[in-house]
């Protein structure tokens, strides 16, 4: 098991935000967390890798406790693709080598020079590693964002909403590359989407988020019509298309 | 597994990208060493020029023998204090506008605009009516116990600080609350100053007046080796944490998943900035917009990579307020501007230039 969840909770001024969630991601997994806006999905993700400090409960990350192991040993643990990362007037190359900052404590080695360049070949960007960050566009940075995860050399890779601000083709270029990505390495993904036709697409594990734990949680059957009008407010039918089953509203 | 001391040629051949990198990185040396040779030319025009001429060779010649009699008591008594003055200046507050606009992660910070040089202000202003330290009158400054002053205005900028860092804390710390604190604060005590003003009878209002305008004049060799060791430690604490300034430039969430432990860091960076820039503002009263232009032209140039930054900002800082020093005191010879005045009269439109330029990139 290279990640366990085991009965976290998080309060905003006293507020629950997440409650008694608990669940395991295996090595090669991809798991989505969807839910309606404001029920804490982004807040249970950043309380993964400690963002967001938990109120109670445990995360074992390939077989440590993340609250024990200290912010530098679990950047190497786990890494952090946000949805709005800020483009500074950087190189590409520059923004991916700070991927391999919890490895050094002075300035990069050969090795984290290599990690670098394998990870930019992994994904492809060659051709965007000595552009300037804040000139590339939103779907190029994403991929940036991702290989600077990348170069991290993490087990678990966390995603927020990684095709937010993408268009079509993009969503489904980026789940594709994340997907190939995770089942060719010993690593696993936590995504938080919005979008439940690109999740049962590309991922293999699904929770259900309400108001701030879990409904239910399992492989693409728990995504109903039932479950969806609990969860959502809302009917929906559950067709396929093209060999992937796709969520229509009624 | 790969063999970690491998030497760099041969490195090169197997990571093209790295090689790119690396001639990048190198041309970013060039800048650096060449833009301080240029400020190293400036600081020998600046002490030949003046009332008296010198020529270059004299200057040189006063300069490496330390010699001090005839033009060699110009170079080092005159001119030399009010040019060291002018490169820790311009450097100390370039360095601390740096760091501020990164742990703050808001382009229009500075020690000017946060409310220190205000604090100091009303510092001075205080020393100044209640300790009677400026009822003593000289030919050009109304200030008869200049380190009173500067010890009051140093100790209100650090209460100020303190301020701002008991608010935010307050506030779990986030960069925007650090601003807003910042403000508020430096806009109390610029009420403080205009009642201060008020009940001042008018030699010590002569002397709060004349001590806002941000003057290298009043260098004297022990302010500037006060402000040359505060300078040491900070530099070295920025540079330290110069990664972390980089990973703070991608957002807070993202240096987190970094392992920066970015409270901290914040705290660390404001605590030091807000320390060399009292004892700058203290010493040598408001100096407007070097703050910003010194890490503005810095990050258009080379880019915001703090290896860099932290270097090129406190160079270009330094080389601006020194020109801007000598234009001051050749201008309108014989009568001697305080470089403040020039700073904020230039500065300004210099700004607006820069921000219209990078709108239009």
């Amino acid at each position: 098991m290279i990640l366990e969840v085991d009965n976290l909770e998080f309060s905003y001024s006293n507020v629950d935000v997440i409650r008694d969630v608990s669940f395991m991601v295996e090595e090669g997994e991809i798991v989505s967390i969807l839910g309606p806006n404001g029920t804490g999905k982004t807040t249970l993700l950043k309380c993964l890798n400690r963002i967001l400090e938990p109120k109670n409960g445990c995360v074992i990350v390939d077989g440590h406790d993340a609250a024990v192991l200290g912010h530098i040993n679990l950047s190497r643990k786990i890494g952090w693709v946000p949805q709005h990362g800020n483009a500074s007037r950087m190189k590409v190359y520059d923004l991916i080598l700070l991927g391999r900052k919890p490895y050094f404590r002075w300035s990069p080695s050969i090795e984290d020079y290599k990690k670098v360049e394998e990870a930019i070949c992994l994904m492809g960007i060659e051709e965007l590693s000595m552009r300037y960050a804040d000139e590339i566009s939103g779907g190029e940075f994403q991929l940036v964002q991702i290989v600077r995860a990348l170069a991290q050399n993490p087990r678990v890779i966390l995603f927020d909403e990684p095709t937010s601000s993408l268009d079509i083709a993009h969503q489904h270029q980026l789940m594709t590359r994340i997907r190939t990505l995770i089942h060719s390495s010993p690593m696993a993904a936590v995504l938080t989407m919005h979008d439940l036709n690109l999740a049962l697409r590309y991922c293999d594990k699904f929770i259900l988020l309400k108001d701030g734990h879990i409904f239910a949680s399992g492989g693409r059957d728990i995504i109903n019509s039932e479950n969806i009008r609990e969860v959502y407010n809302m009917e929906a039918d559950i067709i396929e298309a093209g060999g992937f089953p796709l969520v229509v509203p009624v | 597994m790969v063999q970690l001391k491998l030497k760099r040629g041969s490195e090169n051949e197997k990571l093209p990208l790295y090689s790119q990198y690396h001639k990048y990185r190198k041309q970013k040396i060039v800048f650096l060493f060449v833009s301080i040779i240029l400020l190293l030319f400036l600081v020998i025009f600046a002490a030949s020029t003046g009332s008296i001429k010198i020529p270059f060779s004299k200057v040189l010649n006063a300069i490496f023998t330390l010699k001090t009699n005839g033009t060699g008591r110009i170079v080092w008594d005159v001119r030399m204090p009010r040019i060291l003055a002018a490169l820790l200046v311009g450097g100390g507050l370039s360095l601390s506008g740096t760091v501020m606009q990164s742990v703050l992660r808001n382009q229009l910070a500075s020690p000017y605009t946060l409310g220190l040089s205000s604090a100091a202000a009303f510092g001075a202003s205080f020393a100044i009516i209640f300790f009677d330290a400026g009822t003593g009158t000289t030919s050009t400054i109304l200030v008869s116990n200049s380190f009173a002053v500067a010890a009051s205005a140093f100790g209100f900028c650090l209460l100020s600080t303190l301020a701002i860092l008991l608010l935010t804390v307050l506030t779990n710390i986030s960069a925007e609350s650090m601003v807003l604190a910042g403000i508020a604060i430096g806009s109390l005590f610029s009420a403080g100053l205009t009642l201060m003003q008020y009940l001042a009878d008018s030699v010590q209002l002569a002397s709060i007046v004349s001590w806002t305008f941000g003057d290298l004049g009043r260098a004297k060799w022990q302010y500037l080796v006060i402000t040359a060791l505060a300078l040491i430690p900070v530099c070295l604490l920025f540079f330290n944490h110069r990664w972390d300034f980089n990973a703070l430039d991608t957002g807070e969430e993202t240096a987190i998943g970094l392992g920066v432990k970015t409270g901290t860091v914040r705290v660390l960076g404001m605590l030091a900035s807000s320390f060399l820039s009292a004892i700058i503002v203290s010493f040598f009263g408001t100096i407007a917009f070097i703050g910003l232009l010194g890490p503005h032209i810095a990050r258009r140039i080379l880019g915001s990579d703090h290896r860099f930054l932290l270097v090129s900002s406190p160079v270009i800082g330094a080389f601006i307020l020194l020109a801007a020093d000598t234009a001051a005191r050749t201008v309108l010879q014989p009568m001697i501007l305080p470089v403040g005045i020039l700073t904020s009269l230039l500065g300004g439109p210099l700004f607006i230039y820069l921000l219209i330029a990078g709108r239009n990139k």
